[in-house]
């Protein structure tokens, strides 16, 4: 805000930044009521995804495919299904959700770890894992899409997915890269 | 292509609601709970969100992202960035309400529909708020020594941004 207020005055643009101060405490009311109502019908309908199993369901799909990532911890069930979870939440765009799952992922990992200050690369590969992950319904973004007027606000979800998939492709490379490396 | 999205909200939440039905779930009742977690979530961001969205748009009305985006856009025009997109794609590992106040801002200046509009919003679905993921998960367990963790992170962030571009020039144009 201060550099705002500094810049606009080599700008010349104070009286513009005088009008922003007002409008954008408006602009920002109107965002979270329109949040308001999506955020409510989505953690509803996602209550019910938990409660009807779909969340179990899906993570029992991706058990292969964790386990490949997490080799050390192929055979700890109790750390291999909270990865799981919090992956399934990720993928739900359930934030609120997959951070608790994920600190307790990275709890029980932790206990088998070593050096209890450094990273290992299960650890790694994890919060990489949760730095590019996958929504598969990008509902906030919609929202503001839809309250600047597109006519089709879920129409990038295709683009979405793509980006995001290729994004998570070139962590996991990379990350695998680094570890043989250091 | 540009309709599949359009079927994505529609059928994901018919498949759940009918999931849950079957499976003899009280599905009024479960949602209406979760409806009562997304009110409490919204109203503990409401702070943050005023306050973000206040301070970029005075950012933006004094001119500090076009300066900042004049002092990129040779770089941005090079790999074919909308220079309007930049100050997202510098905010968004950082913070996750800021880059949401950003991206609105973007939308609603240039267009949900115009490239640079669809271009933000795909890299605000692709990538995610790396640093603040990166802080929670060591800080919870102390581990201090990371190695290669940003190194990767931020190297998947970029490719997500390059994809970004790159698909919306594919689908859209």
């Amino acid at each position: 805000m201060v550099v705002s207020v500094v810049i606009s005055f080599f700008m010349g643009t104070t009286g513009a930044v005088s009008d922003a101060i007002i409008s954008g405490g408006k602009a920002s009311i109107d965002l979270l009521i329109t949040m308001l109502s999506m955020m409510c019908l989505w953690n509803g309908i996602m209550k019910i995804a938990e409660f009807g199993g779909i969340t179990s369901i899906l993570s029992r799909i991706f058990a292969p495919v964790l386990n490949k990532l997490f080799p050390n911890y192929k055979h700890d069930i109790e750390t291999s299904s909270a990865i799981c979870s919090n992956v399934t939440a990720n993928l739900l765009g359930l934030g609120n959700a997959a951070t608790p799952l994920g600190i307790e992922a990275m709890k029980r990992m932790q206990k088998a770890n070593p050096q209890k200050d450094t990273a290992n690369n299960s650890m790694i590969m994890f919060v990489v894992l949760n730095t590019a992950s996958i929504q598969l319904v990008p509902t906030t973004i919609a929202i503001l899409r839809d309250k600047a007027g597109a006519v089709s606000p879920m129409d990038i979800v295709p683009c979405v997915w793509i980006s995001s998939l290729f994004a998570l492709l070139v962590g996991i490379t990379i990350t695998r890269l680094l570890e043989k490396g250091g | 292509m540009n309709n599949i999205g359009a079927f994505v909200l529609p059928i994901a939440i018919g498949i759940i609601v009918l999931f849950g039905i079957l499976k003899r779930v009280p599905v009024f009742d479960v949602f209406l709970q979760g409806a009562r977690e997304g009110i409490l979530s919204t109203y503990r961001i409401a702070p943050s969100i005023v306050g973000l969205v206040v301070a970029v748009s005075m950012l933006n009305a004094s001119g500090a992202f076009q300066l900042l985006g004049n002092a990129i856009s040779p770089v941005a025009d090079f790999l074919g960035f909308p220079t309007q997109v930049l100050p997202l794609m510098l905010l968004r590992p950082v913070s996750g309400s800021g880059s949401l106040a950003v991206l609105n801002d973007i939308l609603t200046s240039n267009g949900a529909d115009s490239f640079a509009g669809r271009v933000a919003a795909v890299m605000m679905g692709s990538t995610e708020t790396t640093f603040y993921a990166i802080a929670v998960y060591y800080g919870a367990i102390g581990i201090k020594k990371i190695r290669h963790t940003v190194a990767a992170a931020l190297c998947a962030d970029f490719a997500g941004a390059v994809m970004a571009v790159l698909t919306v020039r594919l689908f859209f144009s």
